[in-house]
């Protein structure tokens, strides 16, 4: 049954080369963790995309409670921490998701600048890493306002001070990212929409980009 | 399919002439010119992978249920005690931006030199390291700049961190995650419902019978010096809406013995020319503060 729609589907849109051109790709030795222990620096990057899968879900769960405006937002995620069942542990798993995911992309980050593999020809690929870095720092900064609690707002008002000491663009970015001249309820929906929908959008692009090069060059070879 | 060869086809594309067919697919590069047992990826490799995805997730489980995401209590603009403190992996910039040579008068270079430049370097890293060689002992410039970045960025983080905590200790402040965590345990240890905060500070309550002659009396009692002139609090609790849950008697036992960090004020009140009837009309006045229905 199950083959038989495989089939039908194939016949018409020829899927099998797209799967089978991720599934049987050779992962050479010298990234083996079975094969060489010390391979297991090569895991980095794949955790990273585990973690960051982890993100999105639970992120997606989050929102079927969160609220976001500044009379509910804290309600509804206290609500979310006491009351909704494993509320405390799909909260918990996005708050230090966040974290861990830094640190694997640290980790990985580290790992291809000390076997050289950013070299040619996968300056590219390097590039598009370092933006995706820039994507989840943005995430990390615009989800730590969310929960609208002292710690988190006075944070972000730091945090707009210091972008509004950049000469020039501060005034304009602070007031872009405010939403107006105070930290207040269009901040909070602002970086609600930036930490939900743009910065996600972004980050799946560039990680699209980021696989599609990988698969394409390949791994970099043994040192 | 499109490429229709297969006469047995049951839907027959028409196929966009510009396009040419390729005369080759496009092999994903293989590794037979490495030494050594490579293998595919799909199943073989993926599932010792898996193996490491799940050591990765229990410990991360573990993590979770062992550690609640912290929650302190509801934004309050008007704060002015709270220490400010971003995420952990934003304390070398934070720190950064403490130092002498990076704020004040040369705040541009805090913010956005060496910043710009770090960052800037790490994003155009493969155009600045050009040579071929790939072990990092052979690229000296560039290790030995990556290791002192690191080093910064560790020593930044760690000092701001210890400043942050000196900083706790020198105010005697307990953070506010703690410290709503801690009154959740000593409730569900009383056996009470968990108590929510989010009322706190958002609705505002209105007073009832504001005219009333208490609130002279309150301010020459020093009340008001601590609960706020509005009542809404300040270093005490807010006052408004205090008679949703205690009675005018309970009230009076707050003012005669003090509850907490409140002093009792009975003396205070008389001190300062209150009589008995007084100090009863207070409690009086504010056992009749409740909220609006």
């Amino acid at each position: 049954m199950a083959k038989g729609i495989y089939n039908w589907i194939d016949e018409r849109l020829d899927i099998t080369p797209m799967w089978r051109d991720v599934a049987d790709h050779e992962v050479p030795e010298h990234v083996n963790p079975a094969h060489h222990f010390s391979a297991f620096v090569y895991c980095f990057g794949g955790l990273t995309f585990f973690i960051t899968v982890i993100q999105i879900l639970s992120g997606m769960f989050l929102t079927m409670y969160y609220v976001p405006d500044i009379i509910n937002a804290y309600a509804s995620v206290e609500f979310l921490q006491t009351k909704v069942a494993f509320g405390q542990i799909v909260r918990g798993m996005h708050h230090w998701g966040a974290s861990l995911v830094i640190v694997m992309m640290f980790l990985h980050t580290l790992r291809v600048f000390f076997t050289g593999s950013y070299k040619a020809p996968r300056e590219m690929n390097w590039v598009v890493g370092v933006l995706i870095l820039f994507v989840m720092l943005g995430l990390g900064f615009t989800g730590y306002l969310l929960p609208w609690d002292n710690k988190a707002y006075f944070a972000t008002k730091v945090g707009m001070q210091i972008a509004d000491s950049v000469p020039v663009i501060g005034p304009y970015v602070k007031e872009f990212l405010q939403g107006g001249t105070i930290v207040g309820a269009q901040t909070l929906t602002r970086f609600f929409a930036l930490h939900v929908f743009f910065l996600p959008a972004g980050l799946l692009a560039l990680l699209g980009g980021h696989f599609f090069m990988i698969r394409k060059q390949g791994i970099s070879g043994p040192l | 399919m499109a490429h229709g060869h297969n006469s047995k086809e049951k839907v027959v594309y028409v196929g966009d002439s510009r396009i040419r067919k390729r005369s080759e697919i496009a092999t994903p590069p293989d590794y037979t010119s490495y030494p050594g047992k490579s293998e595919a990826f799909i199943p073989n490799f993926l599932l010792k992978e898996w193996m490491v995805g799940c050591v990765m997730l229990v410990g991360f489980l573990v993590l979770t249920i062992s550690e609640p995401a912290p929650l302190g209590y509801p934004a309050d603009p008007t704060n002015a005690s709270f220490i400010p403190v971003p995420d952990w992996y934003f304390l070398f910039l934070y720190q950064l931006l403490k130092m002498p040579y990076a704020s004040g008068d040369f705040v541009v270079l805090g913010v956005v030199g060496i910043p710009g430049v770090l960052f800037g370097a790490l994003l155009l890293a493969p155009f600045l390291d050009r040579g071929k060689e790939r072990r990092f002992y052979r690229r000296p410039i560039a290790s030995s700049l990556m290791f002192l970045s690191l080093i910064g960025v560790i020593y930044l983080t760690v000092t701001s961190w210890m400043g942050y905590e000196d900083e706790l200790k020198l105010t005697g402040t307990t953070p506010e995650h703690i410290v709503r965590e801690e009154e959740a345990r000593e409730r569900a240890l009383e056996g009470l419902p968990p108590k929510s905060n989010a009322a706190k500070g958002t609705v505002e309550v209105a007073l009832v019978a504001p005219d009333d002659p208490a609130m002279e009396s309150m301010k020459t009692a020093t009340c008001l010096s601590c609960h706020g002139t509005d009542l809404k609090g300040q270093v005490g609790p807010s006052l408004r809406g205090i008679g949703d849950t205690l009675t005018q008697d309970d009230i009076l036992g707050v003012i005669k013995n003090g509850k907490g960090n409140m002093p009792a004020m009975y003396d205070t009140a008389k001190s300062s020319g209150l009589s008995d009837e007084q100090i009863t009309g207070i409690a009086a006045w504010l056992a009749k503060q409740k909220k609006a229905q």
